[in-house]
């Protein structure tokens, strides 16, 4: 591979990096004033926000790799559909509360690890990036686990809402178990941590914490994929025609 | 036991020397409920406000304003935060302060009852709203109940900050496409009027503002901060290069403030009333949230109701 495919590569590995912290923080924003109380509206905020700085970090880090015109926006609003590279877990609905912490629960176990190991990528910027990022998603992961276990502990509704979740998300629980192309160049090159490591370490958190919530991981005979490859659920488009709407009607303008 | 004649006395004598008035102070009844009623609403208005802008997080036009504006509608339920808690001194419980708003018993600022149309209303409500929001909130940094005054406080710099940034996003449409610039003027001729209107019917028309005078809850009539804020506006108004709309709008040399035209009076009462453009979409949306979270709120006292009884029976066998 030359050092043209190589650099397209990793462009394509950050970008989709960034996807996920943009469609994920995008998502959670759709809760600001509407929180099941204020002191979660803000914490659920404050999530949002910190999703969406490091999205900015990966995209500002793809928007330097592809050099011209690209920026950190151009990267964020100008793309279709297909380009997009985010988990499918990302771009599920909030629904409930319930829900909301469900999607946070499965991002998060897999995110603090994740990032955990990409502090030893041989990717200088990308592993300083992950440094940055993993104190703001230690909290996420410990309010996402928290709540998760006073939902599942509450009361009995609380109990059947969260699991209903567990039970509707956890078909995309494992797409960031499966490297796709770019991802194995990128492995081999040891810029990405291989997934398969990964897997166990997250695993046993997450049964430890659905466990302590009094809940029980779901049986799932087929797991969800295809967000890498650009293969979205039909709740992207909406997100996006929302995310883009004024840089489209207003193309090529400072905001 | 000493009358409340001489407790009220010396109660304004303490309001005169410029002492604050701590929670666990000797109050009289009404200044009590006053505050309770005015710091309620301030806290309803900051929580309500929150929709207006709320409705263009997921349209900002781009990453580094999303952030901004995701921050500055956060702060605006902080603010709610700190209010919500000032009251509570009181003896007001957020339950009943938030049945209140629910039922209508309780007002809000009416401006939140104005929709966002374009992106450009996000400039205009921070430069206007936040800005008028501001003298006001100056005023009441200095108001004679001292947990009021310190949430004012704190609460004072975020505002000013939000107003730079509402200005800021003003300032870059106005130096754009004759498209944006057109979007910012529209967004200035919708919030021009129900701006001034924020700082309440006129001296004339205000029956509690006598009281709230001599109490120094209040230290400037809504005419004078009303004043304040046009003349403070104007010339911002003049660097952006958009038309404030009122044609009777001028300085006055002799007065040395700027006259203005008449506000549309009926309007204030119809909004007030419940009647403006979202008045029932904003109740029926923090009602929502609020039925909605009533699991969440549940299960959450269930859950913490079982910690305790864990951690009591360990106490007990320890
Ligand atoms: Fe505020
Ligand atoms: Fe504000």
């Amino acid at each position: 591979m030359d050092n043209d495919q190589l650099k397209d590569n990793l462009i394509r590995l950050v970008t989709h990096l960034g996807d996920n912290n943009l469609i994920l923080g995008h998502r959670i924003s759709e809760w600001c004033g509407h929180g099941p109380v204020l002191e979660q509206d803000i914490a659920l905020t404050n999530i949002a926000l910190d999703l969406i700085g490091q999205a900015r970090m990966y995209y500002q880090y793809a928007a330097e790799l592809t050099g011209g015109n690209a920026t950190e926006d151009s990267i964020a609003y100008l793309r279709v559909e297909r380009e997009y590279s985010n988990y499918l877990l990302c771009e599920r609905p909030n629904g409930d509360f319930g829900t909301t912490i469900a999607r946070q629960f499965i991002y998060d176990s897999w995110h603090y690890f994740f990032l955990h190991a990409l502090q030893n990528s041989a990717d200088k910027q990308l592993a300083a990036i992950a440094e940055k990022s993993i104190k703001e998603v230690a909290y996420h992961k410990r309010y996402s686990s928290e709540w998760l276990i006073r939902l599942g502990d509450g009361t009995s509704e609380s109990h059947v809402r969260v699991q209903t979740s567990i039970n509707d998300l956890w078909k995309y629980a494992e797409e960031m178990f499966e490297p796709a192309a770019f991802e194995n160049i990128a492995i081999s090159n040891n810029i990405y941590p291989r997934p398969a490591l990964l897997k166990e370490q997250i695993d046993s958190f997450r049964l430890e914490i659905l466990n302590s919530a009094t809940l029980t991981k779901p049986e799932v005979s087929y797991f969800q994929t295809g967000g890498k490859t650009g293969i979205h659920s039909e709740y992207l488009g909406h997100i996006l025609s929302e995310l883009q709407y004024v840089q489209r009607a207003y193309p090529g303008l400072e905001w | 036991m000493e009358s409340n004649y001489n407790l009220e006395t010396r109660f304004q004598e303490r309001i005169d020397r410029e002492e604050k008035i701590e929670a666990r102070d000797w109050m009289p009844d009404k200044y009590r409920k006053t505050l309770i009623r005015q710091i309620s609403q301030h806290a309803h208005s900051e929580i309500v406000g929150m929709l207006p802008e709320g409705n263009w997080i997921t349209r900002a036009p781009t990453l580094r304003r999303k952030a901004a504006l995701l921050a500055k509608v956060q702060d605006e339920a902080g603010h709610g935060l700190y209010l919500y808690s000032a009251a509570e001194t009181l003896g007001a419980t957020r339950e009943q302060m938030i049945e209140d708003l629910h039922t209508g018993k309780a007002k809000y600022s009416s401006i939140f009852n104005y929709p966002t149309l374009a992106w450009a209303d996000m400039g205009a409500i921070g430069w206007l709203v936040d800005g008028a929001a501001i003298m006001n909130q100056v005023m009441l940094t200095r108001t004679s109940y001292g947990p009021y005054a310190r949430a004012m406080v704190r609460i004072c710099k975020e505002e000013s900050f939000h107003q730079r940034q509402g200005y800021e996003i003003l300032l870059t449409l106005c130096r754009g496409s004759e498209a944006q610039k057109a979007m910012a003027q529209d967004a200035v001729n919708r919030f021009w009027w129900p701006s001034l209107m924020m700082f309440g019917p006129s001296d004339k028309e205000s029956t509690n503002s006598a009281q709230s005078m001599k109490w120094k809850i209040k230290r400037k009539s809504n005419d004078e901060l009303r004043q304040q804020f046009i003349d403070a506006t104007v010339p911002q108004a003049e660097i952006l290069g958009v038309t404030l709309p009122d044609p009777e709008l001028k300085w006055d040399e002799e007065s040395q403030h700027y006259n203005f035209g008449e506000i549309d009076w009926d309007e204030f009462w119809r909004v007030v009333k419940g009647h403006g453009p979202c008045n029932e979409d904003r109740l029926k949306a923090r009602i929502s949230a609020h039925e909605k979270g009533a699991w969440v709120r549940e299960a959450a006292v269930a859950y913490a109701a079982k910690q305790k009884e864990i951690a009591d029976q360990k106490a007990i066998s320890a």
